[in-house]
């Protein structure tokens, strides 16, 4: 212990006048039910062999005996009349038989329950990270970790930190803690993607090395680095790439490669790979993505949740994780304010009624779980969450066995906790009832055999009957009602009810009463409580000193539980994706006949009139007139026009954390693959602008950028299913004014490269490191970064390159050509049309914009005819977007070049439909309307390249993913959903509910140039910040 | 087709100098020496009116007859567009263009002066008529714009130009016509992190009303120092001012949420200022506010994504239609400066979501005049009027059509070269194409 003076000795410590803390404070006054005669557990320290004494040894073995409890051994095994007993902070035996010791101190429990105290094992308990002030956006980069001595190249790959060496007891949360129910946790520094291992420790009051029960009991990671400086990684795509690449060099390490030399973060990552590994999601797509990860190396995470994975319950089973669920459940939000309600989203609201069904859902899922209190503000609130859930849908043996039995088996420390059963940790509550039950009160927490109270009113039930004789004076019967914590005193004299007042203290009680009805004077009486007899002295309303006694005469019977019984709340249902636009069930692909359209055919038939196209299983199988429907859906196309769906060859829709990687030159091991968000309500709307696939790309923030992944706009899907099966792979490169940092102020003057010249140097470093690597032998360290660079030089994967002026291009045909690859397609490419012969030359495609320009120095000769000559002189070319907006209206932006250079109509349809599929290798699959290929195709209310039409259905592999009648109707179904749960809200904050002010839900929306935080078009995002 | 267009024009124009070879000698042209009639053509007039095979005439720059009959006066000039679309020219209402040239080169940027309030501030006197990117918007109709300044909270006075001017004082069209105040934004902050950190003392929204209430104080103080005639030290802040407290002034009120715009009209009530919104995304909400408050609306870009992810995926393109119901006084604009060239097509989808036509146009020509204050001399073709005519072979609001062969501002047939049909020339050239 801190103050060795408590290192006390004997029963003569209970008299010490020194200054006492709080908790022995308290435990003093439970003397009352402890009948211990002035021994208190927990106010000595048990000794320890190696330190020595001052003073006199005080060996003790704590042996104490809980008698006639209801003991709930684990969840579904339930002792009526039993006894437990310990010794030396362990369980002894537990069960209805059970002698009890000579030695042990008899606890009566007599109508209380004893369960096993709760294990939370995702805590940093006595780890907590001190936060320094970290780096500015503002700051120069800094490429390597800051962290002094042998350890790893990354600041945020911290193996090496070990909880058992940080860890340092602290009275005051593990009091917090102890008073929620917890009596074990896992503790470990919460910082950085690799945070080494966590400790199991107790959250008894005693010394590091008692209470620590297993130094190294879990490795953990996350995707966040924490108080990392260093700029990489600089996203969630990055952290991601981190993990996988680490993997691989502790695997490569095992063979101490000399040229290497001691790593000691690599080290330590390899010790703990027998340990059990627990994985932070920040997000339910996390989960996914960390599972993904694990997959890949053979390690089946435990994933600590974020809270909202029960939007996607069947993705959760498809792990085989076992899970941490937190139980910090959002607040309402205050929405008086009509104004201020308008920022909140939908899904916002829903998250709010649905979060407290997490758990529920896992248990119906059958998904194994605990439960922690990671996250919450005020783990006072953390069993009434756990009844929260259990309203919601948990079972009470389900959240019991989460919150002991399995958090311990998942940390492989069933042995030491989880249950009451021999040799287990003395770790257990007292509690005046079923745990679970609103009115039942958590009495004491005993940790390694040494008591903690939690509430002390109501342990001793003195409410009954009773016999009072006032000598001199009256006789009365005694009536102590109420509740055991707070009894309540009414007298009967002859046929009066008197209605007086009884306080205790200790073993002292009070009572306070008119003598006789209507008498306006009181009565005082001040006594003891030995047993049933109670006595004491007092004065009567004269003044005259009484004595008096009362004589137990009848037990309390309790009144019948008239509450109403608890309904199950009403609760809206979950959408697919989890936004206002989303799904209650996902669509299905059905058979369609689109009869009598202007069909724009893509292929040498161009455009038809009045012609049917027929859709089945997902493709389409005829194009012709007058096709017999057969049970397929009939669509009417009088005078609309049917062309292919759009594809955006440059977006960025869809992403999560971060566009750019920009935090080194070559990023090639970062995929946007991991990092897909199918929550993005722009992928809806870009249906609703008739666009089916998009080729998401990493942003521009450096020459050799990260892996790009083309999506189908399958709204509802997962992040896997919205993946463009079986396409070629493809790799985002940018050149020019945001790869040297022009425009990023004047603290960023030192990656290399700041000139042009610079990113001729980049590249071919970059392909002569690749080329080196891939003919090194057997033993070689295996580099992510290079691997994507190989499969360039060897035709298996293909460059996006995002372009402004034409020295770059051609210098980056130059690059391609003496490493023998082709550049596929430059993006932008503003001023393609200077080049447009040397890129036909190579075979380079172009995607650009139609018309942007001067917003930049390296586009001021950016023209809106650029698109139409490279067209004329034969390349292929696409019109992009590269933003979410314009994204919707890509069949106009095509049109421009009409406007602009005279291009044929259909022509520039297929800018925006069929060039881009063949820029992405996918045109055998997508951009035309050709029996065989797959239905991606769009219905529009007028002519595709005016702008006055519309997409009004937009069908992706035959599904209908955009209708916008029914549109219509989720546009109703927003505004209902949101009417009732603001009222709803509004309820609750009536009720006195705690409610958080209105903050508007985020809309994250990125384009090539950002770093950080999406670009700030919207108008609820923060504008004042990078 | 374009080079042999641009022949016709420099013919017609009497320029005389043959085919205008670079940017530098793409000239102004010079006042309307001789009458002109534009026959056989679709006359929108842009009050709604439509005259189907009509005629145009403008005689020394102004509009002399328009109709179905239209002769000429003897001698005028007659060019017969043969079922072209004319249209008055259109009107950029809000943006920097020639306040800069290259947005992310700081040493072209001249719309922003440091410091809060900036009444003072004249954007004509930067308008930088030799812009390569004004051609660009010419020869796409749009002929006139007011060019504002931002920034700070009262960011200087805005003044209606003419794109076809050797300087900025030919160029002005109405000098100083209106104050800018760009309002805070009154949301609190969106990142969940900031968010948990707020405090009354760093709660953005209070923030945001202190400044408000700052920019009233100004203006009270001004009111004060308007009303007393001598001073023995002059405030040029509170002189900039008079113009406005005259009502010869707008106030354009830069805002776009709703707690934003009930202070706007608050403004109005106070002051008695003639109070335009310029943004209004959430206009919709309270359009009959606006009305009952006779505040007129800068809508800004229809081509814009929903404010909330909850609204519907089309309300900023219906957004107009709305205004429109209600009778709200607005026009449509567009972000920027180059991006103006294309501020027809906002009207377009204004049209597809609810507009007809001729309000869509309406909402691009005399409507934005109106809200300048400049609806006496243009915004529609009617007699009287400036001939500020842009002339299209077909529906100018449609990309697919919108193609613009003459433009005339104050009756001068305008050179519709640009840097970009220059370098469209130089590389068909190149590659030897037609």
């Amino acid at each position: 212990m801190d103050q060795p003076s408590f290192h006390v000795s004997g029963a003569g410590a209970l008299y010490r006048r020194a200054p006492v803390p709080t908790r022995i404070r308290s435990m003093r006054i439970k003397l009352i039910c402890l009948l211990l005669g002035g021994l208190l557990a927990g106010s000595y320290a048990r000794a320890q062999v190696t330190f020595p004494v001052n003073g006199v040894a005080d060996p003790r073995e704590g042996c104490y005996a809980f008698t006639h409890a209801t003991i709930i051994k684990e969840a579904g095994s339930v002792l009526q009349d039993a006894t437990l007993v310990i010794r030396d902070g362990r369980i002894v035996s537990a069960g209805t038989g059970a002698a009890i010791p000579q030695d042990a101190v008899v606890i009566d429990c007599r109508g209380k329950y004893i369960y096993p105290s709760f294990v939370d094992i995702y805590s940093d308990y006595g780890t907590e990270l001190v936060k320094k002030s970290g780096r500015g956006y503002r700051s120069p980069p800094q490429f390597l970790s800051n962290t002094k001595g042998a350890f790893g190249w990354n600041q945020a790959i911290k193996s090496e930190v070990q909880a058992a060496d940080i860890f340092k007891t602290d009275e005051k949360k593990a009091k917090t803690l102890r008073q929620a129910g917890f009596g074990t946790v896992l503790t470990h520094q919460q910082d950085g993607i690799a945070r080494g291992t966590g400790a199991l420790v107790t959250l008894a009051d005693d010394r590091e090395n008692k209470v620590m029960v297993q130094e190294q009991a879990a490795a953990l990671y996350s995707f966040d680095k924490g108080s990392s400086t260093q700029n990489y990684p600089g996203s969630l795509m990055g952290a991601i790439a981190l993990l996988r690449q680490t993997y691989l060099d502790a695997q490569w390490y095992k063979g101490r490669p000399a040229k290497e030399g001691i790593n000691l973060s690599l080290q330590s990552w390899n010790d703990q790979q027998s340990l059990p590994q627990l994985f932070e999601a920040e997000d339910k797509w996390d989960v996914l993505r960390a599972d993904k990860i694990g997959d890949e190396f053979g390690v089946q995470y435990i994933i600590k949740a974020h809270g909202n994975e029960y939007q996607r319950m069947p993705e959760m089973a498809a792990t085989k994780a076992s899970f941490i669920l937190p139980l910090d459940f959002p607040q309402a939000v205050d929405v008086e304010d009509p104004n201020d309600a308008r920022f909140v989203a939908l899904s916002d609201l829903k998250e709010w009624e649905l979060a407290p069904t997490e758990p529920a859902a896992f248990e119906k899922a059958g998904i194994p779980f605990c439960l922690t209190a990671a996250g919450m503000k005020d783990v006072k609130q953390f069993l009434g969450n756990v009844r929260k859930a259990i309203d919601y849908g948990l079972s009470e043996q389900k959240a019991l066995d989460a919150l002991t039995k399995a958090p311990a088996a998942f940390i492989k420390a069933s042995d030491k906790v989880g249950t009451l059963d021999a040799g287990k940790l003395a770790n257990f509550l007292i509690t005046s009832g079923p745990l679970f039950e609103d009115s039942t009160i958590l009495f004491q927490n005993w940790v390694q055999g040494q008591r903690y109270t939690i509430n002390e009113e109501g342990w001793t039930d003195i409410r009954g009957t009773y016999t009072l004789t006032l000598t001199p004076g009256a006789t009365y019967t005694l009536l102590v009602q109420g509740k055991p914590a707070a009894p309540s005193l009414s007298l009967v004299q002859q046929k009066d009810t008197l209605k007086g007042s009884i306080a205790l203290d200790d073993k002292l009680v009070r009572l306070a009463f008119p003598p006789a009805r209507g008498s306006a004077r009181t009565l005082r009486l001040s006594g003891v409580l030995s047993g049933n007899a109670w006595s004491g002295n007092g004065l009567d309303t004269s003044g005259q000193p009484v004595k008096w006694n009362a004589v137990f005469a009848k037990a309390y019977t309790p009144k019948p539980d008239t509450a109403k019984k608890k309904t199950s709340p009403e609760l809206g249902k979950v959408y697919y994706p989890f936004n206002g636009y989303g799904w209650e069930s996902l669509p299905k692909q059905q058979d369609i006949l689109v009869r009598n359209a202007t069909v724009w055919t893509n292929e040498q038939e161009g455009k038809l009139e009045n012609t049917d196209v027929l859709i089945r299983n997902g493709k389409i199988a005829q194009v012709g007139k007058n096709l017999p429907a057969g049970s397929a859906r009939v669509i009417d196309g009088t005078g609309k026009h049917l062309t292919p769906g759009i594809i955006d060859e440059h977006s960025h829709i869809a992403i999560t954390r971060g566009v750019n990687e920009g935090t080194q030159s070559v990023t090639s091991e970062v995929r946007i693959a991991d990092v897909l968000n199918p929550d993005d309500v722009n992928i809806y709307r870009q249906l609703s602008g008739g666009v089916t696939s998009s080729h998401l790309l990493h942003g521009s923030a450096n020459t050799i950028g990260g892996q790009t992944q083309l999506i189908k706009l399958r709204w509802g899907a997962d992040a896997e299913a919205l993946k463009f099966a079986g396409w070629d792979p493809f790799i985002k490169f940018a050149l020019g004014e945001n790869v040297k940092q022009s425009n990023w102020g004047e603290s960023q003057r030192s990656r290399f490269p700041q000139t042009r010249m610079g990113v001729e140097q980049v590249l071919t470093d970059a392909f002569t490191r690749a080329r080196d690597y891939e003919k090194k032998g057997a033993g070689k360290r295996r580099d992510l970064e290079l691997d994507a660079l190989v499969e360039i030089l060897n035709h298996k994967r293909f460059i996006t390159c995002h372009s402004y002026v034409q020295s770059e291009i051609n210098m980056l045909l130059h690059v391609a050509d003496t490493f023998g690859f082709t550049v596929n397609t430059f993006t932008h490419i503003l001023e393609g049309y200077k080049v447009a012969d040397k890129m036909k030359k190579h075979g380079a495609g172009a995607s650009t914009f139609s018309d942007w320009w001067a917003y930049k120095m390296e586009v001021q000769d950016a023209i809106p005819y650029n698109a139409s000559i490279m067209q004329r002189v034969g390349l292929t070319v696409a019109i992009n977007s590269d933003d979410a907006e314009m994204a919707r209206r890509l069949n106009q932006e095509a049109a421009k070049s009409v406007k602009y250079g005279d291009m044929a109509e259909e022509d520039a349809l297929k800018m925006v439909t069929l060039n881009p599929a063949k820029l992405l290798h996918v045109a055998d699959r997508v951009g035309s309307i050709k029996p065989g290929k797959d239905a991606d195709v769009v219905l529009w209310s007028d002519h595709p390249l005016s702008i006055y039409a519309k997409a009004e259905k937009t069908i992706v592999d035959g599904i209908v993913y955009f209708d916008r009648e029914h549109d219509q109707e989720l546009r109703q179904r927003i505004a209902a959903e949101r009417n009732r749960l603001i009222q709803k809200m509004l309820g609750e904050k009536k009720k006195g509910a705690p409610v958080k002010k209105a903050t508007p839900t985020r809309e994250i929306l990125w384009n090539c140039e950002d770093m950080q935080s999406g670009h700030q078009r919207t108008l609820i995002n923060d504008s004042d910040e990078l | 087709m374009i080079s042999k267009n641009l022949l016709y024009i420099a013919c017609l124009a009497g320029l005389g100098g043959g085919r205008a070879a670079a940017q530098a000698t793409v000239y102004p042209a010079p006042p309307q020496q001789k009458p002109v009639v534009l026959t056989n053509a679709v006359i929108h007039v842009g009050n709604g009116q439509v005259i189907d095979h009509g005629s145009i005439a403008f005689a020394a720059g102004k509009i002399t007859a328009v109709g179905a009959g239209v002769q000429g006066e003897a001698g005028a000039q007659v060019i017969d567009l043969k079922g072209q679309h004319v249209y008055p020219g259109i009107i950029a209402p809000a943006t920097e263009l020639g306040l800069t040239e290259v947005a992310a080169v700081r040493a072209t940027n001249d719309y922003e002066e440091t410091g809060e309030l900036n009444p003072s501030v004249r954007a004509i006197v930067a308008y930088n008529t030799d812009s390569k990117v004004i051609n660009t918007l010419r020869s796409n109709g749009i002929l006139l714009a007011q060019t504002a300044p931002e920034g700070g909270l009262l960011s200087g006075t805005s003044s209606v130009v003419q794109l076809d001017a050797w300087n900025w004082e030919d160029a002005a069209y109405k000098a100083d016509g209106g104050q800018h105040f760009f309002m805070p934004k009154l949301l609190p902050s969106s990142d969940p992190f900031r968010a948990a950190q707020q405090t009354p003392a760093n709660d953005r929204v209070k923030e945001g009303l202190k400044k408000i209430e700052q920019v009233r104080t100004f203006f009270r103080e001004a009111q004060a120092y308007i009303s007393e005639k001598k001073h023995t030290e002059t405030n040029l802040k509170f002189e900039a001012l008079r113009p406005l407290f005259a009502r010869e002034q707008k106030l354009f009120v830069h805002c776009n949420l709703v707690k934003e715009m009930l202070l706007a009209i608050d403004f109005a009530k106070e002051f008695g200022f003639e109070v335009v919104i310029v943004g209004g995304a959430d206009s919709w909400m309270i359009a009959d506010l606006l009305k009952q408050h006779h505040i007129a609306v800068i809508l800004a870009q229809p081509h814009n994504l929903p404010v909330m992810q909850d609204d519907d995926v089309d309300q900023p393109y219906k957004t107009a239609a709305q205004l429109q119901k209600a009778g709200v006084l607005f026009c449509l604009s567009n972000e920027g400066f180059w991006q103006q060239r294309n501020l027809m097509f906002e009207a377009g989808t204004a049209s597809a979501y609810g507009l007809s036509k001729e309000e869509a146009l309406s909402a691009i020509t005399l409507n934005t005049a109106k809200i300048l204050g400049v609806d006496q001399r243009t915004g529609s073709l009617e007699p009287g009027k400036d001939a500020n005519i842009a002339v299209s072979a077909g529906d100018i609001l449609d990309m697919k059509s919108s193609k613009v062969t003459h433009a005339f501002i104050q009756g001068r047939e305008v050179n519709l070269d640009d840097k970009h049909k220059q370098l469209y020339e130089r590389y068909k050239y190149k590659y030897g194409l037609k």
